[in-house]
């Protein structure tokens, strides 16, 4: 079976961007637009890894791995986060709140399957 | 570098990314205004600076370089703003607006492909910089410039020449990791697994530190590795490997030559291990598949706990990670989770998302479709009523209930196409807030009824009009503070701008409460441009509508308002194209009333059918008033040929459709045909003379334009339900080319605008 991926941007081209590259590599994607919505897209689903954006609308992509971190089911599921620009504090703070790793923005479809590759087997 | 346009894999989300903009721009500009306003929370700022991210972060993907530059700066500034670093105060707001202009300026050049000059929105940055100067931030230094975004994401910095420089390089790595490495969901295998596929690996674990299985912490790290790595790959692709998690674990990584003598230590946070400390056992590149890792670490794993893995085979693979392979297992150590709990099945999709978003296009053909099912059908039962012996109960039930559904389903389909006026509307808060700033007036400006919905291609052709009569009111309509505070009024001038549904229309209105329209200097200058006779005898609303003539325009001086030379006439013509009428009210010293009235949408009217001679056309049934049949004593013979008919008291010039479009055959005297009377968009009556009504529907307009070519006198053409394509006639096309015959009648037919608004109110119907 395929790995299913949440991908959770407040930015439709951002989602369809990260949606089609990873569905072309065969992956299932789910897409949610914000943490609150992320968190409901996760009821009842269970997901090999989750891609956030961090500056959205209602919660933050640092707000979402937090809560996910502290729910035994997301404890060990891979979580990368977008962050526009090699800005380290936002690195740090996605650390800290229990980030895997992280996606620089703007990318290019192989650079995304990379670190995905690198995080979710 | 980012790949040509021709093969940009993303190329196919342009078209998303420019609708996005649009939708944030607009929750930008009402975001500003409320800044101005003073209504703003923390929150707005917030929601500014999102939109503003969310751009760049797109503009990036597109390599849209200025305007990565430039919202990369602005965002820079909305995030100081957004800290508390930065105070708002107007001069910063208005640097937002300038900011905002800019943005969308470059994604409307991004869009349209062009290249904005280089010093394009120069100022606006000049102004973004001077804030941030003033507190200290320096943008181009803390943060990568665009170019260097774009190269930083190319190609990985992998290329064959980078390997070829350090062919074959040792490096020994020494990996341990920490407990937080597992918090953070790293996976030690995948990061091997990724090592291998830089070279040759041969790889030690050490198990020494692997507690009984009983003693074993489920969250805590026991094993370490030593990596011998042969690669052709540089230094950076290596520390690239553990990118993720150096900060979680002890990690050494050295250069050895061909002595292995140690060429360069690089020691990570932590002190490194020795490596033959205790137990471990060496693999060999070949047995580095997975599965034989799995397999080794297990027999590790097996040899220094008591029991097998097997026999305690319950906890570890409760493990969410055990799913993944053994090493997680072992490496990882049971995790406490209730994954042990049976996996749901997955509930099917992700979202229940409120609302979807879908090209125009889609809706568009959906619409088309729909229009020729309503075609498919009506043409069906004709054929059912005129089939022989008529149609059975049933057959002629099912008819109307087709007929039904149909009707509805062409509602549902016409209504995702409408959308709330809020997105036109809320542009001219901004519109006001500028023009009045230029012109030193003091307005507010009232909006009602926002979430009044119009097609969407309605909406779109709503915002030029609406923007150049909001410019008017403000230009010609409201007074200075001076002028107001003299006549008794408010300083601050009041302009409501509302939308309301009446009668299957969509009517906007817009009124000021400034000094009204002067209709003398109108007056004046409508008879100095020649735009009516020197002798016309114009009612009080004629004058006033005398704005929307051709070529009229009251101003004395060409301000930068009316600078593109758009006069209310081009207004009025746009609107017509749309199906829709605009009218004036004026009352002088109080205020003026401008009204305008729309169809709701542009897909379908609403038409009556009337025969001419051997052709059927359609008149949309908004601009009738109504159908008289008029006796021979009320018709008359103009000199030039033409005929009036007088109804309750007004002449009405009528127009013979037969005869316009030269068929042979129709009826040329009103007293023996029908006259309908209809209303121009201009007010003005006039009466088309047919042969036959022969009924009404609703009809799906289809461009004549598009599928032919313009033709005069009609505006578009539908499919009747038997398949015959039928012409809808378009009033003012036609007036307009009876005009030339009927000079010297000019002023006659002024007056009769008049009697047209009478006989409106009187109206039958």
């Amino acid at each position: 079976m395929s790995k299913k991926i949440l991908a959770v941007d407040d930015s439709k081209t951002m989602r369809d961007m990260v949606s089609f590259t990873l569905k072309g590599a065969g992956y299932d994607v789910l897409v949610a637009d914000d943490g609150v919505n992320a968190l409901s897209a996760l009821v009842g689903e269970e997901v090999d890894l989750i891609i956030t954006d961090v500056n959205m609308p209602n919660m933050n992509g640092i707000e979402l791995v937090q809560k996910l971190r502290g729910d035994p089911r997301f404890r060990a599921t891979p979580i990368l986060i977008l962050t526009t620009e090699s800005d380290d504090s936002l690195k740090q703070q996605g650390r800290a709140a229990g980030a895997t790793g992280w996606i620089v923005k703007p990318f290019v479809p192989e650079k995304l399957l990379k670190v995905v590759g690198k995080v979710c087997a | 570098m980012l790949p040509a346009e021709h093969d940009d894999p993303f190329a196919q989300f342009k078209a998303t990314f420019f609708e996005e903009c649009s939708e944030l721009l607009a929750d930008m500009e009402q975001y500003l205004a409320d800044m101005e306003s003073g209504a703003f929370e923390n929150e707005t700022l917030h929601a500014i600076f999102r939109a503003v991210h969310s751009i760049k972060a797109g503009a990036g993907a597109f390599s849209f370089s200025r305007l990565v530059e430039f919202s990369h700066k602005f965002e820079y500034l909305l995030d100081e703003l957004r800290e508390g670093k930065l105070e708002v105060s107007p001069e910063l707001v208005e640097t937002l607006f300038r900011g905002f202009d800019v943005l969308s300026d470059l994604i409307g050049f991004a869009q349209n492909g062009e290249i904005a000059e280089d010093t394009y929105g120069q100022d606006a940055l000049e102004r973004i910089e001077g804030y941030l100067a003033g507190n200290g931030a320096e943008v181009g230094v803390s943060e990568p410039t665009p170019e260097a975004v774009s190269a930083s994401n190319g190609n990985d910095n992998s290329t064959p020449s980078d390997k070829n420089e350090t062919s074959g390089t040792h490096f020994r790595i020494e990996f341990t990791p920490r407990e937080a490495m597992y918090r953070h969901a790293n996976e030690p295998l995948l990061i091997i697994r990724e090592l291998k596929e830089l070279g040759r690996t041969e790889t030690v674990v050490d198990t020494s530190r692997l507690p009984s299985l009983q003693a074993m912490e489920p969250e805590d790290a026991y094993l370490s590795w030593v990596f011998d790595l042969w690669t052709e790959y540089k230094r950076e692709d290596v520390d690239e490997v553990f990118e993720f998690v150096i900060d979680d674990c002890d990690l050494t990584i050295v250069t050895l030559d061909q002595s292995n003598e140690v060429v360069s230590v690089d020691v990570s946070p932590g002190a490194p291990k020795s490596e033959d400390d205790g137990f471990g056992f060496f693999v060999d590149d070949e047995a580095m598949k997975e599965g034989a890792v799995s397999a080794a670490i297990a027999e590790a794993v097996k040899n220094t706990v008591e029991s097998s893995v097997e026999n305690t085979g319950a906890q570890p693979t409760a493990s969410a990670a055990a799913s993944k392979s053994p090493v997680s297992v072992t490496a990882k150590a049971p995790v406490k989770t209730d994954a042990a709990v049976p996996v749901k099945a997955p509930a099917s999709g992700g979202l229940k998302a409120a609302s979807i978003r879908v090209e125009v296009d889609r809706v568009d053909r959906l619409v088309n479709m729909v229009g020729e099912l309503v075609i498919t059908q009506s043409m069906l039962a004709q054929e059912v009523e005129n089939g022989e012996g008529g149609a059975t109960d049933r057959v002629a039930s099912g008819m109307d209930e087709l007929s039904m559904h149909i009707r509805e389903l062409q509602e549902n389909v016409m209504s995702i196409r409408m959308q709330p006026v809020k997105s036109v509307f809320s542009r001219m808060p901004r519109i006001v807030r500028d023009v009045s700033k230029k012109l030193n007036k003091k307005v507010k400006l009232v909006t009602v009824g926002e979430d009044t919905e119009v097609d969407k291609t309605v909406i779109e052709e709503l915002a030029d009009p609406l923007t150049h009569m909001i410019r008017n009111s403000l230009d010609h309509g409201l007074e200075t503070p001076e002028e107001r505070a003299e006549a008794g009024k408010a300083e601050e001038g009041i302009i409501r701008l509302s939308a309301e549904h009446r009668g299957g229309r969509i009517v906007i209105e817009i009124i000021d409460d400034g000094r009204g329209i002067n209709r003398e200097k109108v007056l004046s200058l409508a008879k100095e441009k020649g735009v009516v006779a020197e002798d016309a005898q114009l009612t009080e609303n004629e004058i006033d509508n005398l704005i929307f003539a051709p070529g009229f325009s009251t101003a004395e001086e060409v301000t930068d308002l009316s600078g593109r030379g758009v006069g209310m006439d081009v207004v009025r013509r746009n609107i017509q194209s749309l199906g829709g009428r605009v009218s004036v009210q004026s009352f002088p010293g109080r205020g003026t009333r401008f009204q305008l009235t729309l169809p709701l949408t542009l897909a379908v009217l609403d038409g009556m059918i009337v025969g001419v001679a051997d052709q059927k056309f359609v008149i949309p049934i908004n601009s009738i008033i109504e159908t008289v049949r008029p006796p021979k004593k009320d018709v008359e013979r103009m000199v030039d040929g033409s005929s009036v008919i007088r109804i309750r008291g007004e002449y009405i010039s009528v127009l013979p459709v037969s005869r316009i479009f030269g068929l042979d055959g129709g009826e040329q005297d009103p007293s023996q045909g029908l006259v309908i009377l209809a209303e121009t968009e201009g007010g003005r009556v006039v009466g088309l003379l047919v042969d036959e009504l022969a009924g009404q529907q609703q009809v799906v307009i289809k461009s004549l334009e598009t599928n032919y070519r313009a033709v005069e006198g009609v505006a578009s053409a539908t499919i009747l339900g038997d398949g015959s394509v039928c012409l809808i006639l378009d009033i003012d096309g036609l007036t307009a080319m009876q005009v030339p015959e009927e000079k010297e009648a000019a002023p006659l037919t002024i007056s009769d605008a008049q009697n047209g608004n009478h006989s409106a109110n009187v109206a039958a119907e």
